[in-house]
Order: structure tokens, then C-alpha cells, then sequence
């Protein structure tokens, strides 16, 4: 399907300025955005991308509010200013909000607003899948924060530890945690199968994988984390909230069940996730560092292979935080030893970079002197995280304030710096005007003042022995002064984000606009055009260099008038190039969808099937469900896999590419496959709960002799796996345009997936296998309830493609459908055939 | 501009300044035990270390900031980033587990056999302790804890509801305490004196009212206190005492508390038996007097949030001072 371009070079004269005048008429056409009421229907990146951004970072505003509300109340001993409830909604708020409604999507939005103009690419394949994460993180973050005001706010910390959070705390405020947030986690992670995908296969012609942009090499790692991270942590939100709703004792260690599973997977997650945290923002260090330093980053494979060790890393060092429960010697070393390695790879990093600055020349600028900053704070919180690593030391500063002083070195200097200092940097990609420079120097140093008046004191009073997620103290312990102290410093750090949200709020009406590339960069992202050109590039060019404005002679010129690939939308269609994913060969010109309001109303939907939940009315949530359910179907009919009215279209400089393709060279199967990895990683975390039962609990084996038995259990599986390989059988059979068999073979696929399903079922209910009774049947029905949900949502999708075929919308050769459908099998027949293994099996064998 | 002499005071001092703002009797930097000891060694090392790599990364990088175009180091590049980045940090790393590590085995070893052994569960949000008599008769009280100096004790910690961890900073390190679980932690107090131990898991409403007295005495001392612990309540003395006691039986408050030597034998909260003597009230956060403990009986809830115990603060004033004296006199 893809070809090599005959010409890599631009075109060597400019078309005439009235074929670029009715280029540009009709790229504006395209790509213009909705006004008025409409304009929330907007579903391109820079829209997106910019209320993401908004969102996160009033969230950020909201959890530093709660952050001075815990300072007030610690400022002396004994305070009575929150109520000690009031005060542990308030950290657990404070932590949560910051983690989950700020530091992700802060990362995840910055990335869908600059990702398709580093790349060079109008859009990112799934503008939709923007829209539907973003209004389901809108709805859901403020949903949650919501239940502060009702006084109905979670308060069991925002690592939730079980017992206290299933047993010990009546209300809603737990599940206002576990379903708020497995919401965004879901947001979160269309987001980032999203980035993914728009990293591999929508990269400029010849743009090979070692060229990329840094940034966009972190933010592959850092995406591919949150793919594998958070489904631990939505496996065991998922056990947690079945407990809490239904009593079935995941973690009651009366009926068998063991609070540290839930440790194992939220940790499993949150280790990951400080490093999901981190890396985005050394990616924007990494993009100002040469800029400044005005010179190619030095040691560009270093940085690659460190960054991508890091992510590996991260998933081996969940344990430490979890050095005091009471592990074998044997661990506690292991465990110290993989954390004290993660410092190797980001040392790499950090040499990398002042090797960059010591061989360029140093321009001082607002945005260094955040990276500085923040990269010497870091470096100090990664200091004593190489002390809280080592078990011995850790036993005693576990859970107390110098855990807490360490963790915001790590997080505000590793991340919150930069992310400021990127955002004065980048902002003339935001409305083509800079920020001030005298008021982001003044940010910069109260910012930094306040930061470490009230950080470094934390240090000192944890290890006088005060311990983390206390309202109150008493007198006389030596805590009194340095609390103080910290206070004084969170205000005097809020003044300083109050100078900043005051630098971007203010009308910048008068101010002319800043040059196109105002720091003079080399990378792609300050071609665009501002304002009022909502296309991103005039036409994607060719690139061969790491740094193609520094590189490439005439680039902007070149690109400004037409003479690269795409110049034009002459069927007023919006357009963007798919290329291969390891040396960017054009293989695809793919349509994206514009303005429509169906995201936002399935988001919604999905939206209020979690809201309900929360307050356990099950009859709306299940209607919220259906609705969201038809709201996905509509959106998937009408506006994908849409057959085009030609089946090529020349994109320029000679290159004829398909507008339809389907199978792994298609955007949509990239997007399935990635999403199934982190569906199947969250079922591995199920059957590792299985596991770690069986390990840890002599009464789990002896449990396993009831149930659920061989024959039903098999019988399912035997089907389950019959659909599968008929599903497949009428892909084949549509590709080859016999009709009947298609029909016949996907029909019969689905009568053998419902039948797989009752019979799985038929297994734990026929051998009476009670899931409230002890933790082995929870756990068996659990792993059969999670297969027969994907095999629901399996028989839909078969359905949906005989549907689509009847309707002429599926061809022969237009079976994009068919081959999603078929992929999505692949993982739903693994999933039957290891859950009859585990439940079936494993009894007769251990 | 002063001398040196002046200057060699000053640091003195700073140094003085410092060791007094570890000093306290919750302090992991005022070691009063072998593994806090240890562990404050540790930290004082890692600290040091720590201070000259930071001021080594910020000089490094004003270097790289200064100069202009160092010809050197762009020849050198891969050595400089593999040997700064990843040579350097190995070699003192591997250093750092080497020693750090080394400290593991002694920090997490059960006790010896025949050390005193102590049972302490953890409730929301206090702690019931209990000693194991040679005779099998333990002696239970709560919110206390007296460790003999320069022996081990060998605790035995679980929790009656959510996560706990039992922390005492002056003599190790901390160690989490589960539903349905026994952990052993080892503790080698080297200094007598009074410490305070503290909840280090978050596990509620009132997590920061969750201390206990820590006494750690010579073992003669301990064995005379376990002794008098050990016995039954003495009668009171004084005819308001009196007239609590019988109060206390008629007023229910055996159902949930045992005075032994008396008909009140509930287990649900702490045994009161010797409440009186004990170093501080509502564990470990409130003045052991008559006040407190009216308090106490009347508005629980203002003194520890989300408290287990009902208020009586229907009971008439007069019933209370009773009350009060009452508990006061259990010495």
C-alpha cells in the first residue's frame, strides 16, 4: 500500500499567489471553527487541547486552595480552623485532585494541543476521542470535587486503603473516589492510546523514529505507562466497589480476602504514575534546553534509551512503598536495590542536558530560569528519594512529613516548574503573544522562594517524628516552629501562582503579536501560523532533520506556500497524512472528522452511568448506560469507516496515496490493539489477585474443591473460542465477498458467544458458589463476570458488522469493521480461554 | 569580618543549634534505641552525601551555563554524560546499598527468645497493650508502653479493625499492624527516659490522636511496675470515689471497660484498671486529671473525633466528679 515518494524534495517554484489564495480559501473552509454556541462542538486538537489545558489548570488552582486550607489548620498546634473529618477530606482531595485532575491530563492535554503541530500533522487520527476524554474528564473532576462542598467528599487518603475505606467509613464518599476517578482513568487512557497512536503513524513524510522530537519520544513512554499502569488501579477499584456494593470480600480478611492485594495493585499503579508525572515534563525540558542553548541536544540516543529504561524501571519499584508492612529481608533489598537504580537513568538525562548547555551558548530567558529552578529542586527530591529507597532509613521516615517534603521536591520541582516554564515558552502557540517577561520573573521567584520555605522545614519535622495525615498536633514536640514556617512559605508560593494566573488573564489586547518563532527554535512545532489559521501547517512538509528550522533551508517559506505535501483541501474535507511507524513512509491521507456534538453526548452518558452508580441508583445508571452505549453506536455508524468517493487522492509532489485502508496499515486496528493491552492488563491484574490468594491463604486452595467445576466452565470456553474462530471465518469469508457465509459464519458467532456465556456462568451458580461467603467464589465469579462483559461487548461489535454489511456501509474491500471486530476477538478469546484455565484448572492442578 | 577563633564559635554554636533541633522525646534524630540509632547514623551519612552531590550538580551547571562552547566537553560527550550520569551514581550507589543494606538483617530480626514480649493491637484510635505473665495471666492496660533498657523486647503487633503502624521514633523504625495478622518487631532500648509512640498509617477520624506513653527503665523497675499493674484495682479511699465507683457499675460503663477487681469486665475499650497511674488520657494526647476525665465522660467527641464511646453528658454534674475522682483514684 505505501510508496516511496519519487520526489522528497519541495516543489522548486511556489504556485502562483491565486492558486495559494483558493488553497487557502478552501483549507480555511475545512478547518474553520464553529462560532457562538457552536463552538463547543469542536472536536480539532487546538480546541480541545486549550479547554483541557483551562480545565486542568483550574483544577490545579482548586487543589492548591485545599493545599493552604491544610497549611492554615497546621500553622500552630491544636488549631481548630478544620474540623479533623473536614481536614482528611481536604488531604485526601488535595492528593487526588492533584494526581488524577491535574497532573495527568495536564500532561495528556498540553500534548493533544502541541503533538500534531510538532509533527507536522493537521490533526491527531481521533479528534472525537479527544472530545469524548475531554468532556468525560470535565464532567467527572467536577463531579468530584463537588462532593467537598456536600460534605460528602472521600476521606480515606488518595491511596484508599481497605479496610477503612470499605469497612470503617459509611457514606459515599469512597465511591465518589473509586467511580469518579475509574472515570477519568478511562479519559485518561483514550487519551493516551490516542497520543500513542498519534506518535507512531501520523509523523511527517521521512520523519524516521531517531528523528522525532524528544517530546515526542517521552510522551510515547509516558503514554505506554498510563496504558499499563492505571488498569491495576482500575482492576482494584473495580474489587474495591464491588465490595463496598455488593459485600463480596476482596480485601475482609475475615472471609479470606487480604487488604495488601489492594496496596500491590494501587502502588503497581502510583509508582508508575510519578514517573507518568515526571517525564512529560522533562520532555519540555528537553525541547527549551536546546533552544536556549541554541544547539542540537547533545546525546539524543542517551536520552531515548534512559527514558524508555525509566518506564521500564518504574514498573519493578511498587514495593518500596510498602517497605513497613512487614515484607522478608530478601524483598526489602531487592526492592531498595530497583530504586536506587532509577537514578541512573535520570543522572543520564541530566547529564545530557548540561552537556547540551555547556556546548551552546546560554540565552537567558524566563522559561530557563523555571528549568533551572526546577531541575535543581529535583535533583534535591531525587536526593532523598535515593535516602527513602534504602529500607533501613525508610522505616523510619515512611509516612511522615519528610515522605511529604520529598515527594513535592519531586513532583513541583520535577514538574511543576517546568510545566510553568513550558507554558511561558509555549504560549505564543496559544494566541501569537508572549508573557510577560518582568511578571514571570517575579513568578519564578516567589514561586521558588515559597517552595522551598515550605518544603525543606518538612523535612526536619518528619524526622522529629511527625507523622503524614495528621489535622492537628499537640504542642511542645518540636514540630510547632517549623509548621509555621511551612505555612508562611505555601502563601508566599500561592503569591507567586497568583502573579502567573494574573500574567495570563490579563487582556493582552494591546500588545503586538510576537514573532512567528520567537525563541527561534528548531523543531516544527512555531510553524504555525497565528491567528485565525485553525489548519496547523499550510502543507506537511518532508522532513530529514532532528532540528528541520535550524536544518532545513527555507523550510517555513517552503511549507508557507504550498510546496510540501497536502496544500490544499479541494473536497473541503479535513485531511492529515498517516505514515509507516518506523520510517514514516506516507501510506495513508486520512480524512478526521470535524464539529460534532455526538462525543460530547456520549461522554455525558457515559458520564452518568458513573454518576449514578455512586449513589447506587442502579435502574439510571443502567438507562445512562444504554444511552451511552447508543450514543457510541450512532457515532461509530455515521462517522467512521466511512467508504470515500474515490479510492486515491494525490496529495502533492506526485504521490497518489489511498483514502481507505484497514487491517495493522490503518490508524483504527493501531488504536484497538493499544487499547486492548491495557483491557488485558487490567484481567491480568484480576488473575494475579487470584494468585496472590492462593499464595498467601491456605483456606483459598482448600475453597477452590467447591466449584466451580470442569464440564461448564469448559463447555464455555469450548464456545467462546468456537466464536472467536467464526468470527475470524466470516472476516474472510466478507474479504472474499461470499455473503452468505459471512452471514451465516458472524450470526452463528454470536448464538455460540451467548451460549459461551451462559454456560460460563452456569459454572460458579450450578455448584452454588457464593460470592459474599468467602473470597474464592468473589474472586471466580469476579473473572467469569469480567469475560462475559467482554464477550457482551464482543457479540455487539458482531452484530454491528453484519449490520454494517447489510447496509452497504462494509464491502470486500472496505472491511475496516470486520478487521477491528476481528482483533478485538483475539483478546476476548485469550481472556475465555485463560479465565477457564484459572478457574477450571488451576484447582485440579495445584 | 571576624576571626577565626569567633568563626570556630559560630560553627560551634550552628552545630549546638542543630543537634538541640533533633533533640525530643518523638525525634528519630535523638536515638534512645540500637535500631534508631543505626538509622540516624544512616541518615546522617546519606545527608552529607547528599549536599555535596546537590552543590556538584548546581556548580556543574553554572560551569555548562558560563562557559561558551566548551571544544572539551563536546569531544568528550559520551564520557561525560556515561560517566557522570551513569558511572558515577552507580559506584556510589552500589556503595550506599553495600552499608545500607548491610544494616537489614539486624533491623528486621525477631527479638531473642526470652525477650520480654509485649502485644499491642492497634483500635481506632488508641492501643491495648498486653504483657504475658510467666504464670499465663496477662496483664492488659492500654495507651502505655514500658520497655526494659538494654534488653530486646519482642512485640507482637496486630489491629482489631483498620491498618495501623506502631512507631515510637526514639528507638527504631516503624512497622504496619493488620486485621488477621500477626507482625513481630524487635526493639533494643539503650537510654531510659520517656518517649512518645505515634500511629504512623493514616486509619481515620482522629489518626492524629492516636500516641502512647513509651517508659523504658531498667528490667528491676519494669518488673515492679508489670507487678503492680498485674494487680486488682484498689477500693477507693474517698467517699466521692466511692460514690463514683458504684456510679461506674450502675451507670453501664463495665460494659464496655473491665476495673478488675470489680464486677465491670468489658472488653470493647480500654481496661481502666490502673487508669489512674498511667502517663496521659486519651492516648496519650490529654492530661491525666479529674478535669480531663469529666471531659471526657461528657463530650468524648470533642476531645477525639469519631470516638467509639457514647457521651454521657446526660449524667448530673455531681455524678461526674464522682466519676472523675473515681478513675483518678485508680492508681
Amino acid at each position: 500500500m505505501s510508496q516511496e515518494p519519487p520526489d522528497l524534495e519541495p516543489l522548486a517554484e511556489a504556485p502562483s499567489d491565486e492558486v495559494q489564495r483558493g488553497q487557502r480559501e478552501r483549507l480555511l473552509a475545512a478547518w474553520k471553527t464553529p462560532t457562538g454556541w457552536r463552538s463547543w462542538s469542536a472536536v480539532n486538537n487546538t480546541s480541545i487541547g486549550r479547554w483541557y489545558m483551562m480545565a486542568a489548570f483550574c483544577f490545579f488552582l482548586f487543589g492548591g486552595v485545599l493545599a493552604l486550607l491544610m497549611r492554615i489548620q497546621l500553622a500552630v498546634p491544636n488549631n481548630t480552623f478544620l474540623s479533623a473529618e473536614r481536614y482528611n477530606q481536604v488531604f485526601t482531595m488535595h492528593g487526588t485532585v492533584m494526581m488524577f485532575l491535574f497532573a495527568i491530563p495536564m500532561f495528556e492535554a498540553f500534548s493533544i494541543f502541541v503533538l500534531p503541530q510538532m509533527l507536522g500533522a493537521r490533526d491527531l487520527p481521533f479528534p472525537r476521542l479527544s472530545a469524548f476524554g475531554f468532556w468525560s474528564y470535565a464532567l467527572g473532576g467536577t463531579f468530584f470535587c463537588a462532593s467537598l462542598l456536600f460534605n460528602a467528599a472521600p476521606r480515606g487518603g488518595w491511596f484508599m486503603y481497605p479496610p477503612l475505606t470499605t469497612r470503617y467509613q459509611p457514606g459515599i464518599g469512597a465511591d465518589f473516589w473509586l467511580l469518579g476517578l475509574s472515570f477519568i482513568e478511562v479519559a485518561a487512557i483514550a487519551a493516551a492510546v490516542e497520543l500513542i497512536v498519534g506518535v507512531l503513524k501520523c509523523r511527517p513524510p521521512g520523519m524516521r523514529l531517531n528523528l522525532i522530537p524528544l517530546y515526542a519520544w517521552y510522551l510515547l513512554v509516558a503514554a505506554a505507562m498510563i496504558l499499563f499502569a492505571f488498569p491495576p488501579v482500575i482492576a482494584g477499584s473495580l474489587l474495591m466497589e464491588v465490595e463496598r456494593a455488593f459485600d463480596w470480600p476482596f480485601f475482609d480478611t475475615a472471609r479470606g480476602g487480604d487488604p495488601l492485594l489492594w496496596q500491590h495493585l494501587f502502588w503497581l499503579f502510583g509508582h508508575p504514575e510519578v514517573y507518568v508525572i515526571f517525564l512529560p515534563s522533562v520532555a519540555i525540558v528537553a525541547m527549551i534546553v536546546p533552544t536556549v542553548a541554541r544547539r542540537a541536544i547533545v546525546g539524543y540516543s542517551w536520552i531515548v534509551l534512559a527514558a524508555v529504561g525509566t518506564g521500564f524501571l518504574s514498573f519493578g519499584l511498587w514495593v518500596h512503598h510498602m517497605f513497613t508492612t512487614g515484607l522478608p529481608g530478601i524483598s526489602l533489598g531487592l526492592f531498595s536495590a530497583a530504586s536506587e537504580a532509577v537514578a541512573i537513568p535520570t543522572g543520564i538525562q541530566l547529564f545530557c542536558f548540561i552537556a547540551t548547555l555547556a556546548a551552546g551558548k546560554v540565552s537567558r530567558s524566563v522559561p530557563m530560569l523555571f528549568v533551572f529552578g526546577g531541575l535543581a529542586s529535583f535533583v534535591m527530591g531525587g536526593l532523598t528519594g535515593v535516602m527513602v529507597a534504602l529500607a533501613p532509613f525508610d522505616f523510619q521516615a515512611h509516612d511522615t512529613f519528610f515522605i511529604v517534603g520529598h515527594l513535592h521536591y519531586v513532583l513541583i520541582g520535577g514538574s511543576i516548574f517546568p510545566v510553568v516554564g513550558g507554558i511561558y515558552y509555549f504560549y505564543p502557540l496559544f494566541d501569537g503573544k508572549l508573557l510577560s517577561d518582568k511578571l514571570g520573573r517575579a513568578t519564578f521567584w516567589l514561586m521558588f522562594t515559597g517552595f522551598h520555605v515550605t518544603f525543606l522545614p518538612m523535612h526536619l519535622t518528619g524526622l522529629r517524628g511527625m507523622p503524614r495525615r495528621v489535622f492537628t498536633f499537640a504542642p511542645g514536640l518540636g514540630f510547632d516552629r517549623a509548621n509555621l514556617v511551612s505555612t508562611v512559605g505555601a502563601f508566599i508560593l500561592a503569591a507567586g501562582v497568583l502573579v502567573f494566573v494574573w500574567d495570563l488573564l490579563r487582556s493582552k489586547k494591546t500588545q503586538p503579536t510576537c514573532a512567528r518563532n520567537p525563541w527561534n527554535s528548531g523543531s516544527l512545532e512555531w510553524l504555525q501560523e497565528m491567528p485565525d489559521k485553525p489548519w496547523g501547517v499550510r502543507s506537511i512538509p518532508e522532513i530529514d532533520r532532528r532540528y528541520p528550522l535550524w536544518d532545513q533551508p527555507n523550510l517555513m517559506r517552503d511549507v508557507d506556500e504550498g510546496r510540501f505535501f497536502l496544500p490544499d483541501a479541494e473536497e473541503g474535507k479535513r485531511e492529515t497524512l498517516v505514515t509507516s511507524v518506523i520510517d514514516a513512509r506516507p501510506v495513508q491521507c486520512l480524512r478526521v472528522p470535524g464539529p460534532s456534538w455526538i462525543a460530547l453526548y456520549a461522554a455525558f452518558f457515559t458520564g452518568g452511568a458513573f454518576i449514578t452508580s455512586t449513589f447506587h441508583w442502579w435502574k439510571a445508571a443502567l438507562a445512562s448506560s444504554v444511552l451511552a452505549l447508543g450514543a457510541i453506536l450512532y457515532w461509530l455508524w455515521t462517522g467512521t469507516a466511512i467508504i470515500p468517493e474515490k479510492e486515491t487522492k494525490d496529495v502533492g509532489l506526485g504521490v497518489t496515496l489511498p483514502l481507505y485502508v484497514s487491517g495493522p496499515a490503518s490508524v483504527g486496528w493501531w488504536a484497538m490493539f493499544i487499547t486492548m493491552l491495557g483491557d488485558a492488563t487490567a484481567f491480568v491484574c484480576l488473575v494475579f489477585g487470584y494468585f496472590y490468594y492462593w499464595t498467601i491463604h491456605q483456606d483459598f486452595a482448600r475453597a477452590a474443591a467447591q466449584g466451580p467445576g470442569l464440564l461448564w466452565p469448559l463447555l464455555g470456553g469450548g464456545a467462546l473460542v468456537a466464536s472467536w474462530a467464526l468470527t475470524l471465518l466470516a472476516r474472510r469469508a466478507n474479504r472474499r465477498d461470499r455473503a452468505a457465509l459471512f452471514y451465516a459464519s458472524m450470526l452463528s458467532a454470536v448464538a455460540l458467544a451467548i451460549a459461551g456465556s451462559c454456560a460460563l456462568i452456569a459454572g460458579p451458580s450450578r455448584t452454588g458458589l457464593d460470592p459474599t461467603r468467602h473470597v474464592y467464589p468473589a474472586i471466580v465469579w469476579m473473572l467469569v463476570a469480567w469475560t462475559v462483559f467482554h464477550v457482551g461487548l464482543g457479540v455487539v461489535m458482531q452484530l454491528y458488522c453484519v449490520a454494517r454489511r447489510a447496509a452497504g456501509r462494509m464491502t470486500a474491500r472496505h472491511d475496516i469493521d470486520a478487521a477491528n471486530v476481528s482483533l478485538y476477538w483475539h483478546f476476548t478469546a485469550l481472556t475465555a480461554f485463560v479465565t477457564v484455565a484459572v478457574i477450571a484448572g488451576f484447582p485440579r492442578v495445584a | 569580618m571576624c576571626s577565626p577563633a569567633a568563626r570556630s564559635r559560630t560553627l560551634l554554636a550552628a552545630l549546638a543549634l542543630g543537634a538541640a533541633a533533633c533533640r525530643g522525646p518523638q525525634s528519630a534524630l535523638d536515638p534512645a534505641g540500637r535500631g534508631a540509632d543505626r538509622i540516624a547514623t544512616l541518615f546522617t551519612i546519606m545527608a552529607v552525601g547528599a549536599a555535596v552531590v546537590w552543590l556538584a550538580m548546581v556548580a556543574l551547571t553554572v560551569f555548562a551555563v558560563r562557559v561558551h562552547a566548551a571544544p572539551r566537553v563536546e569531544r568528550r560527550t559520551a564520557l561525560f554524560i556515561l560517566g557522570g550520569g551513569a558511572l558515577v551514581p552507580t559506584v556510589v550507589l552500589t556503595a550506599l546499598l553495600v552499608y545500607g543494606l548491610a544494616l537489614l538483617p539486624e533491623l528486621v530480626a525477631p527479638a531473642p527468645a526470652g525477650s520480654l514480649r509485649v502485644a499491642v493491637t492497634g483500635e481506632q484510635w488508641w492501643w491495648r497493650v498486653r504483657y504475658p505473665g510467666p504464670d499465663g495471666r496477662t496483664v492488659e492496660l492500654a495507651n502505655e508502653v514500658h520497655l526494659p533498657l538494654g534488653q530486646a523486647a519482642d512485640l507482637r503487633l496486630d489491629s482489631a479493625d483498620v491498618i495501623h503502624s506502631f512507631w515510637i521514633p526514639s528507638l527504631g523504625g516503624k512497622l504496619d499492624m493488620f486485621p488477621g495478622r500477626t507482625s513481630r518487631l524487635a526493639l533494643w532500648p539503650t537510654r531510659a527516659g520517656r518517649y512518645r509512640g505515634v500511629c504512623a498509617e493514616y486509619c481515620g477520624a482522629s489518626h492524629a490522636l492516636m500516641a502512647f506513653a513509651v517508659v523504658v527503665e531498667p528490667r528491676a523497675a519494669l518488673d515492679r511496675w508489670l507487678a503492680h499493674q498485674s494487680e486488682p484495682a484498689r477500693p477507693p479511699t474517698t467517699p466521692l470515689g466511692a460514690r463514683g465507683a458504684a456510679l461506674f457499675l450502675a451507670d453501664g460503663c463495665g460494659a464496655c471497660h473491665a476495673v478488675r477487681g470489680t464486677p465491670a469486665a468489658g472488653t470493647l475499650g480500654p481496661d481502666l484498671t490502673h487508669v489512674g497511674s498511667r502517663h496521659g488520657l486519651g492516648a496519650a494526647t490529654l492530661p491525666n486529671d479529674a478535669g480531663t476525665f469529666a471531659r471526657w465522660i461528657t463530650h468524648p467527641e470533642s476531645l477525639k473525633p469519631g470516638v467509639h464511646m457514647p457521651a454521657f453528658g446526660m449524667l448530673p454534674p455531681a455524678d461526674v466528679r464522682a466519676l472523675a475522682a473515681y478513675l483518678e483514684e485508680l492508681q
